[in-house]
């Protein structure tokens, strides 16, 4: 038997211990979700009558049918979650790629310093800024549209779109680059037909964090910039209701689980590739 | 290979509209943030110089009590966060059956829109209905329904608590990836030597994830300084200001009451302490890495 099968073999006690442990852990992570689900199942009679009872009696998915026509905006508010991150996620790919490129190749006066400055933009949320971005959109003309949400949304998911996809780049062996330029391509020409080919794959991480990024933090530009309901985002669509003081809870719950429906089966899909992206340049920095 | 001067060129022409998307969206709206906090900017079309009229009208007892707060706030969270992060990273690493599954089943609260997990927890928090007061109703731990969010002190550590279950995933990942960095072959010698799982995790595990959990605390402690949706969704700052940060309190000034002048100057406050914490950040993490070169 070979070395790391005998050094990762546990003992009986270990192994109830690493699952207990492991258990517990995922009982935190996971509870609001499968409290949530279990009340979109329950009818409002149950829900709002006390002894608490965990698991839903008579539970249908009724909530999952009665929330189209409680919600009206619904399909909206969904579309509108989805059109703002793919709009986000290409203007954000437009201006990662050249600039990563530029910093994982090109050392010049100032480009340090540069990379910094971008990466401190991590540290400021949007609510810092606010009061002047609310001013800088509403001298745009764009309160009220979705470029309001769309515009400083791109802002703050520059900086990690560049450190990621730089990262990538800088893997991508040189003498790639030279040997283009020996046989007299241009740079410009070097960009676009051998490095791009190769840094698909980064390209896609740095897509899909972008638009698993912009669709999970859509809140406070769009509470603070829009106040047309044809033009809101699931959250803030939901957030409606969720202010009243009688809260339909099971179906807020069922429109819930449908809202993030789509971003827990890209978190299936593309697991392998979203834990290498997320952490990327996490342990060598 | 020189730097020629066309290559530079090429390079800038590259870097040239993200920098001047972040310096119009992020550079312009700080020194703008920084302009404002002397004026009395409101609703009113006309706006005047005020000198540091914001500033002196802000440090009073209730914002000095807002500053603590933040940072009491902030350091509970974090350090909850790296607690339960870690602690979570160390069990995935075991090498067990399904735990790429369970690695998975990690990522939910990072992943859905925010807000939305922020509800869910607005419904356990519930005090009449919501799954946490009534299974400490059925379990005779109370007496009677706890309305968390509705006191003070209990809306204190159910805003931190939502807060922890949303970092924990970014912390759990990235001690993962930290801890599968570790070279294999130093275990492999130090079982070779007879040293016990405990042992080992003890002496080679726990000292080498010591770097990476500096940094990591200090990207956690500007991420939750920043936190702005937990709170205002499930308290916007109550009961009695009891959860009120410094972002609840300029959101509330600026936004809620469009005192822009006022609001500008809190906002610049919070600039000063994040860039505080960013030198702070840089500092460490070059020190860290210059140390591992030796």
């Amino acid at each position: 038997m070979s070395q790391p099968a005998m050094i990762n073999r546990y003992r009986w006690y270990e192994l109830v211990g690493i699952y207990a442990g492991i258990f517990v852990f995922l009982s935190f992570i996971l509870s609001p979700f499968v409290e949530g689900f279990l009340v979109s199942l329950k009818p409002l009679g149950l829900l709002f009558s006390s002894p608490y009872r965990f698991w839903p009696q008579n539970g249908s998915f009724d909530a999952y049918r009665s929330m189209w026509v409680s919600v009206p905006g619904f399909a909206r508010y969904i579309f509108n979650s989805f059109f703002i991150s793919t709009i986000v996620t290409a203007v954000v790919l437009v201006l990662v790629v050249p600039s990563a490129y530029a910093f994982a190749r090109f050392r010049f006066r100032g480009s340090g310093a540069l990379l910094a400055a971008f990466l401190a933009v991590n540290m400021f949320s949007g609510a810092v800024l606010l009061i002047p971005l609310f001013r800088l959109m509403r001298s745009f003309g764009v309160l009220n549209t979705y470029f309001a949400m769309i515009v400083p949304g791109v802002a703050f998911l520059i900086p990690s779109g560049i450190w990621l996809l730089r990262t990538y780049m800088m893997r991508i062996p040189r003498e790639l680059d030279e040997a283009a330029f020996v046989d007299g391509a241009s740079h410009f020409y070097t960009l676009r037909r051998v490095i791009l080919p190769i840094a698909m794959p980064g390209i896609t991480v740095v897509a899909i964090t972008t638009f698993i990024g912009s669709y999970a933090q859509q809140f406070i530009f769009a509470l603070t910039f829009n106040s047309k309901t044809e033009y809101m985002p699931l959250p803030i669509g939901l957030y409606a209701y969720f202010g009243r003081q009688e809260v339909v809870w099971n179906e807020l719950m069922a429109a819930s689980f449908v809202g993030i429906a789509p971003a827990v089966v890209l978190i299936f899909l593309m697991q392998r590739y979203l834990v290498a992206g997320l952490t990327a340049g996490a342990v060598k920095q | 290979m020189s730097v020629r001067r066309s290559t530079v060129i090429f390079a800038w022409i590259l870097l040239l509209p993200a920098v001047l998307y972040v310096s119009v969206i992020v550079a312009y709206p700080l020194v703008d943030t920084f302009i404002l906090s002397f004026t009395d900017a409101s609703l009113k079309k006309t706006t005047k110089w005020v000198g540091t009229a914001n500033y002196d009208k802000i440090f009073n007892a209730t914002f000095a009590e807002v500053i603590v707060r933040t940072f009491v706030w902030t350091a509970f969270s974090v350090a909850i966060k790296m607690i339960i992060g870690t602690f979570g990273a160390v069990m995935l690493n075991a090498a067990v059956p399904g735990r790429a599954l369970f690695r998975v089943l990690t990522m939910p609260p990072w992943i859905v829109p925010m807000a939305i997990g922020i509800f869910m927890w607005g419904w356990m928090y519930n005090g009449q209905f919501g799954m946490i007061s009534g299974m400490l109703q059925n379990w005779g731990l109370v007496d009677g329904p706890v309305a968390f969010l509705a006191h003070g002190s209990t809306a204190f550590w159910a805003t931190i608590i939502t807060d922890v279950w949303i970092g924990v995933p970014m912390v759990t990942l990235y001690m993962l990836a930290s801890m599968q960095a570790i070279p294999q072959d130093l275990y492999e010698a130090a079982w070779t030597d007879g040293a016990g799982r405990f042992y080992r995790f003890r002496r080679i595990t726990l000292p080498l994830l010591v770097p990476s959990m500096i940094t990591m605390s200090m990207l956690s402690l500007i991420a939750t300084f920043n936190s702005f949706d937990i709170i205002w969704i499930l308290t916007q700052g109550g009961p009695n200001g009891d959860t009120t940060t410094m972002i609840i309190d300029t959101y509330r000034t600026a936004i809620g009451s469009k005192k822009y002048g006022e609001g500008a100057a809190r906002a610049v406050l919070i600039c000063i302490f994040l860039s505080i914490f960013c030198i702070a950040y840089f500092r460490v993490t070059h020190r860290l890495a210059s140390g591992e070169g030796r």
